[in-house]
């Protein structure tokens, strides 16, 4: 029988009359990676928060680990492993120290402590630093360390809020593979992500919150399915040129600011070429063009009508 | 306590180790200022008896609220660095890590207050205090710095900044100079003097004043434990308030 690891229902948060979540719905199988993807300021971190007891909602049940958030929260506590966005680790004491204290906090005896703690520096690349103070740790040290010290105690559900924003792409390659392990171990993973390709590579299933709703849930290729197909993009010097082109292909969709052309396509050599001869035969000089296989930056266009990021953001 | 405020004090102790200026400091400004005053400043004061019989008891007081900034610096920064959030989603006791910065708080001072006894023995200071009457300095030194420790870790908790949270506790530092710490009340003028009358620290001060000179007054001894108590008390609901708060 599949159970739940996280089940949430009808979640909803405000701040004041700003309403954050507003009717979340969410259901993780046990031993799977959920991502809840969405652009900042989504909500996926009130959702975290509210998640890992760290604030109470105000409409909706939640159970972790078959517990409830609300009533039963030590229960849940004991259950979880979070890693916020922001490092929590002791910047005052070294690595070393800070992994025993978790252990210490989690009442592992001297032996068992001392154990993982080796393991867990060995397995993160940090048993050349383990006797410096953590405020000496890069910040993609400071990452791996946190991580390190959630895994303490072998929770069966951990939460990763962001858990690769700001790391250099070679970091973000070892929390992917970090990821891919833990659930082999049979833990379930609860990620939130602004970036597509996170949650594609690493997600079960994906859900995508924006301002507080869930416009979409499956599997990343139950996602891509809801998008149009693969099309090529052109880009051009000026408005011009853009105008010439929006005549001349067919059911294209144009961007001004940009100055692009989005065309439907196969991205095939064959339609390709056509295409280009199209513009060829009109005299249009296009500056650079791409052929884009549907990612999750076209879902989120499609799904929402306004890009993942950026908009927001800015 | 509980075994997770055992833990939560050995990482404590572990901070103030590795952060030995700030220890020094609090160790050796008061003995610094008890020089200044005893060589000083103190012997233009008439206050009766051997200057450094009078200053001992305030320098004691005063090295106790100076050490209180290193408090609500540690407090401050383990809200705004994170490490909190850690400890907020782990099955341990809510009140572990503030009463474990109490202790910690309570141990510095105690270090500080112990220096401080020894340099005024050293610079002739004498007690004619029986046992019960130094037993009864102590237990009200404690008191005091464990009501002073938990208003700090309130004013850690509530300080936006590390810098605004060493800012909160100036005027616990500022109020035994405007009590009868270095001279006596009756020799200030008006306004002040009412003012350091009616101030938490001159009962408490003259209360140990009386103990450690063998002649303790019950009236100043109760306005003193009544201070201290109170102190504590709205420390420590002031300080569960804001932890529950600063999610």
């Amino acid at each position: 029988m599949r159970t739940s690891a996280i089940a949430a229902s009808g979640l909803r948060k405000a701040y004041g009359d700003k309403i954050v979540l507003d009717g979340i719905d969410l259901d993780v199988p046990a031993g799977t990676v959920f991502s809840l993807l969405g652009p900042n300021g989504a909500g996926k971190t009130t959702t975290v928060n509210v998640l890992t007891t760290l604030m109470k909602a105000d409409g909706g049940t939640v159970r972790v680990a078959g517990h409830d958030v609300a009533t039963e929260t030590r229960a849940v506590r004991a259950a979880i492993g979070v890693t916020g966005q922001f490092a929590a680790v002791d910047e005052l004491l070294t690595g070393q120290e800070n992994l025993r204290l978790m252990a210490d906090l989690k009442r592992l005896d001297s032996g068992a402590g001392r154990r993982v703690t080796t393991d867990l520096l060995e397995r993160f690349d940090l048993a050349e630093s383990a006797q410096k103070l953590a405020a000496t740790y890069s910040g993609g040290m400071r990452r791996k360390l946190d991580l390190a010290m959630t895994l303490v105690g072998n929770p069966k559900i951990i939460f990763l809020d962001e858990p690769t924003t700001g790391l250099d792409p070679r970091s973000r390659r070892t929390m992917w593979d970090i990821i891919r392990e833990l659930v082999a171990d049979g833990v379930t993973i609860f990620l939130t992500t602004q970036y597509l390709e996170e949650a594609d590579r690493l997600a079960d299933r994906i859900a995508v919150l924006d301002r507080g709703h869930l416009v979409a849930q499956g599997t990343p290729s139950d996602l891509k399915r809801q998008v149009p197909g693969s099309h090529v993009r052109f880009r051009f010097t000026d408005v011009l040129e853009l105008d010439a082109a929006a005549r001349v292909l067919a059911g294209a969709t144009r961007d001004d600011e940009d100055l692009t052309l989005r065309v439907p396509s196969d991205g095939g050599v064959k339609s390709l070429r056509a295409l280009l001869g199209q513009l060829d035969e009109h005299s249009i000089t296009t500056e650079e063009f791409s052929v884009h296989t549907p990612d999750l930056d076209d879902v989120f266009l499609a799904l929402t009508g306004h890009a993942s990021t950026g908009e927001i953001a800015r | 306590m509980s075994t997770d405020s055992v833990i939560m004090l050995r990482r404590n102790c572990k901070h103030t180790v590795r952060n030995p200026t700030a220890v020094f400091n609090a160790v050796v400004f008061p003995v610094v200022l008890m020089l200044m005053f005893v060589f000083v400043i103190g012997g233009a004061f008439n206050v009766g008896v051997s200057y450094v019989d009078y200053a001992t008891p305030g320098m004691i007081v005063l090295a106790i609220c100076y050490g209180l900034s290193a408090t609500a610096l540690a407090v401050n920064s383990d809200m705004t660095k994170g490490i909190i959030n850690r400890f907020k989603v782990m099955d341990i006791s809510r009140s572990a890590v503030l009463s474990a910065h109490v202790v910690a708080s309570m141990l510095r001072s105690l270090v500080a207050i112990a220096a401080i006894i020894a340099v005024a023995f050293a610079l002739g200071f004498r007690s004619p205090a029986s046992f019960l009457e130094w037993l009864g300095a102590i237990g009200l030194i404690v008191l005091v710095c464990f009501a002073t420790s938990w208003l700090t870790v309130a004013l850690g908790l509530a300080a936006k900044t590390p810098e605004s949270a060493g800012m909160a506790t100036v005027p616990l530092i500022m109020l035994p100079f405007l009590s009868s710490a270095i001279v006596p009340v009756a020799k200030m003028g008006a306004g002040v003097r009412q003012f350091a009358e009616h101030q938490p620290f001159t009962p408490i001060i003259e209360t140990l004043r009386g103990l450690l000179t063998g002649a303790p007054s019950a009236g100043n001894a109760i306005a003193a434990a009544g201070w201290c108590a109170g102190i504590a008390l709205a420390g420590y609901l002031w300080s569960l308030s804001t932890f529950k708060k600063r999610a």
